[in-house]
C-alpha cells in the first residue's frame, strides 16, 4: 500500500504551550488508522492540523504528495466527523448530507441520487425528510458519516465518533464503521481515548503522550510488544514486576525477576532502552494461569506458589489478584470460566503458571 | 411575605397605571383630562390622521427608527462575531468600551453629541445627526441580543461548512446567519422600538422636522391637543408591546433551535 498522508516533524504550539512535539507519521493509503492516547495528549490536535483548522508551527503535512501548507480545509481532499457531528440543525437529513455536493456541479436527480445511496450506506435510507433537530444521536453520527462521505475524500477523518453514544450503541457502530471503511475503502483516520475501541478497529495505531507518539504499531504488536512501560500501562491491564538483565548474551537475556526468579528472554522481547538502563518485567495477566486441582502446566510454563487476595466475578470469567512470595504488589490474572473449574476463595493457596515467552522487558 | 406581596402589587400599579390611563383618555368624549369619563369616541383618532404635522413627524420617526434599526443591527452582528471568536487582544476592554452608552445618561450622551456634530463637524441637524446618535444608544442591546445568538453556536458547525467545500463567506451566510436570524430579527425590532419612542436625543439633535416624540412634547402646550396625544400614545404603546412581544418570540426561537435553555434576554 502507498503512502497517502506523511507528516514529517510536525509541531504546534499554542502560545507557550507546546501540543506537538515533533510528529512523524506515514498513513497508508486504504488504511484504518486510529490516533489514541490519553486526555489532552494532542489528538484533536493532530487531527485538525491534518484537516487544515489549525495551521502547523513547524514541520510539514503532506497528502497524495502534496504540501498542504497554507491549503485552507475546503480545499484539503479531507473531509471530518466532528465529535458534536455539527449536523446543521436548520437543515433537513437530505440537506444537510447533500450539503458538500453545492458546488458539484451536479445536476438535481444526480445530486438526489448521490443523497439516497449514502443515506441508504448508512443504515438511513427513508430518512431524508426528517428535520436534523429531531435525531437520536447514533442517526446523528450515521448523518455526519453520510454527510462526509459523499465527496468522497482520500482521507475521512473521525474525532472521537463514537464517544457520545450508550456502550451498546458503541459497539454496534464500532463494527459497521468498520464494514463501511472495507466498502468504500477510503482512508479513516479515528481519534480516541477508548484503547478497546482502537485496537478493535484498526489496522494501525498511533499512542501519542504530551504531543509525541509513543508507539506506532499494528493492534497486536502494540498489544503483545508495548514499546514502552507508559504504552504498557494504556493499553489493557499488565503486571509489573522489577528485574535485573544477570547476562546480555546478545540473541538473548538472562533476567532475574522479582518473585520469579531467574528466566531466559529473546532479545526481541526487550525493548533497547531496558537493555541499558533500569528495567521491568511486563506480564498480561491472561498469560498468567491458576493450575486448579488435576492440571499441569503446558510445555514452556514455569509454575509459582501464590495465595488468592482478591477474586471478581465476571461470569464468563474470574479477576483474581493473587500474592506471590517476595513481591508486594499482588499479580493480577483473568481465567475463563470453563465447566468443572471452581472459584477460588480469598486465602486459598494455590499454584499459579506463566511464561517466559509472555513477558516483555521494559526501560523503567 | 405579606408586606412584600403588598409591595409588588403597589409596585405594578404604579408602573402601569399611568399608561392604562392612556386609552382611557383616548376613547374619552371630552377635552379635560379628568375624571368622571365622558362617554366614548373614536374622534381623537379621526382628529389624528387629519393632522398633517403629526403625520410627518411619525414619518420622520418611522425612517429613523428604521434606519437606526438596520445600521444597529449590522454593527451589532460585527461586534457579537468578533466577541464569540477566539481572543484577541483587549477584546474584553472593546466589549466593554461598546456597552458603556447603555448606562450613560442620555442628556450627556445629548448634549456632547451635539457639540460635536455642530461645534466640531459642522454638520447641519437632520434626520442622520438622530440616526447617528440613535445607533449609538441602540447598540449595547442589540449587541447584548445578538452575542447570546452567536455564542450559543458550536463552532464545529462554521469549520463544518468549511469542511465541506465552502468558503468563510459562503459558510457564514449559509449555517451561520440562518441560525441566528432569530436574534438579528429580534434585535431590528428592539432597536426599532428603543428609537421610536427615544425623546432627549433627537430632541437635542433633530432639524427642522422633528421626530413624533418632539412633536408630542411641543402638543403639550396646547391643553386642547392632549386627547389627541393620548390617542397617538395608546396607539404607540400597543405598537411598542407588539414589537416587544415579537423580538422576545425570535429571541426563544433562536434558542430553541440551537437546543439551548434559556439564560437571560431582556423580558
Ligand atoms: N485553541 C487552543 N488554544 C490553547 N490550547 C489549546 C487549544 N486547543 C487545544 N489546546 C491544548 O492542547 C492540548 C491538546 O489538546 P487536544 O484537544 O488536542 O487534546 P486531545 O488529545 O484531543 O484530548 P481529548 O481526549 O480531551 O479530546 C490540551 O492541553 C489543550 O488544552
Ligand atoms: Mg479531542
Amino acid at each position: 500500500m502507498s503512502t497517502l498522508i506523511s507528516l514529517s516533524q510536525v509541531e504546534k504550539y499554542y502560545g507557550d504551550y507546546h501540543a506537538l512535539r515533533g510528529i512523524d507519521l506515514e498513513i497508508r493509503s486504504g488504511e484504518f488508522f486510529s490516533l489514541l492516547g490519553p486526555s489532552g495528549c494532542g489528538k484533536t490536535t493532530l487531527l485538525r492540523t491534518i484537516a487544515g483548522f489549525e495551521g502547523v508551527s513547524g514541520g510539514a503535512i503532506r497528502i497524495d504528495g502534496k504540501d498542504m501548507a497554507g491549503v485552507p480545509p475546503n480545499l484539503r481532499p479531507t473531509n471530518m466527523v466532528f465529535q458534536s457531528y455539527a449536523i446543521f440543525p436548520h437543515l433537513s437529513v437530505a440537506e444537510n448530507v447533500a450539503f458538500g455536493l453545492r458546488r458539484s456541479g451536479l445536476s438535481k436527480t444526480d445530486k438526489a441520487r448521490a443523497v439516497t445511496e449514502a443515506l441508504e450506506m448508512v443504515g438511513l435510507g427513508g430518512f431524508g425528510k426528517r428535520a436534523a433537530h429531531a435525531l437520536s444521536g447514533g442517526q446523528r453520527q450515521r448523518v455526519a458519516l453520510a454527510r462526509a462521505l459523499i465527496l468522497k475524500p482520500k482521507v475521512l477523518l473521525l474525532d472521537e465518533p463514537l464517544s457520545a453514544l450508550d456502550k451498546k450503541m458503541r459497539e454496534q457502530m464500532q463494527v459497521e464503521l468498520i464494514k463501511l471503511q472495507r466498502q468504500v475503502g477510503i482512508t479513516f483516520i479515528l481519534v480516541t481515548h477508548d484503547q478497546e475501541e482502537a485496537l478493535v478497529m484498526s489496522d494501525r495505531i498511533a499512542v501519542m503522550f504530551d504531543g509525541e507518539i509513543g508507539q506506532m504499531a499494528d493492534p497486536e504488536t502494540l498489544y503483545r510488544r508495548p514499546a514502552s512501560r507508559r504504552v504498557a500501562e494504556f493499553i489493557g491491564q499488565m503486571n509489573f514486576l522489577q528485574a535485573r538483565i544477570v547476562d546480555d548474551a546478545g540473541a538473548s537475556l538472562m533476567l532475574e525477576v522479582a518473585g520469579l526468579g531467574r528466566t531466559r528472554v529473546e532479545a526481541s522481547q526487550a525493548t533497547a532502552d531496558a537493555r541499558t538502563g533500569a528495567c521491568v518485567v511486563g506480564l498480561r495477566p491472561e498469560t498468567l494461569g491458576i493450575l486448579f486441582e488435576g492440571e499441569a502446566p503446558r510445555l514452556g510454563q514455569e509454575v509459582i506458589d501464590a495465595v488468592v487476595d482478591e477474586v471478581v466475578y465476571y461470569g464468563d470469567m474470574t479477576y483474581y489478584h493473587v500474592h506471590i512470595p517476595g513481591v508486594a504488589e499482588p499479580l493480577k490474572l483473568s481465567m475463563k470460566n470453563i465447566t468443572g473449574r471452581p472459584v477460588l476463595d480469598i486465602g486459598t493457596s494455590t499454584r499459579v503458571a506463566w511464561d517466559p515467552r509472555a513477558l516483555v522487558l521494559l526501560g523503567g | 411575605m405579606k408586606p412584600l406581596r403588598i409591595y409588588a402589587v403597589a409596585y405594578l400599579i404604579f408602573l402601569y397605571a399611568p399608561i392604562a390611563l392612556l386609552p382611557l383618555f383616548a376613547f374619552n368624549d371630552g377635552t379635560i383630562i379628568a375624571f368622571p369619563l365622558q362617554g366614548f369616541t373614536t374622534k381623537w383618532f379621526a382628529e389624528l390622521s387629519g393632522n398633517k404635522a403629526l403625520l410627518s413627524a411619525v414619518g420622520n420617526s418611522l425612517f429613523i427608527a428604521a434606519m437606526t434599526a438596520i445600521f444597529a443591527t449590522l454593527l451589532g452582528i460585527c461586534a457579537a462575531r468578533a466577541g464569540a471568536m477566539a481572543d484577541f487582544p483587549g477584546k474584553r476592554g472593546i466589549i466593554g468600551f461598546v456597552m458603556l452608552p447603555l448606562v450613560l445618561p442620555e442628556i450627556i450622551v445629548a448634549t456632547s453629541l451635539l457639540i460635536i456634530m455642530r461645534q466640531v463637524l459642522g454638520l447641519d441637524l437632520s434626520n442622520w445627526t438622530v440616526i447617528a446618535a440613535h445607533v449609538l444608544i441602540c447598540m449595547p442591546f442589540s449587541i447584548a441580543i445578538l452575542n447570546g445568538a452567536f455564542q450559543n453556536l458550536d463552532p464545529a458547525l462554521e469549520e463544518a461548512a468549511l469542511d465541506l467545500g465552502e468558503n468563510r463567506w459562503s459558510a457564514f451566510r449559509l449555517v451561520i446567519l440562518p441560525l441566528v436570524m432569530p436574534g438579528i430579527i429580534s434585535s431590528l425590532l428592539i432597536s426599532f422600538t428603543i428609537s421610536l419612542d427615544e425623546f432627549i436625543i433627537a430632541f437635542f439633535l433633530t432639524g427642522t422636522n422633528p421626530t413624533m416624540p418632539v412633536y408630542i412634547w411641543g402638543l403639550l402646550r396646547f391643553p386642547g391637543q392632549l386627547p389627541v396625544v393620548m390617542a397617538l400614545g395608546t396607539i404607540l404603546v400597543t405598537l411598542s408591546i407588539l414589537l416587544l412581544a415579537l423580538a422576545e418570540y425570535f429571541r426563544r426561537r433562536g434558542l430553541a433551535r440551537a437546543g439551548v435553555t434559556d439564560s437571560g434576554g431582556f423580558l
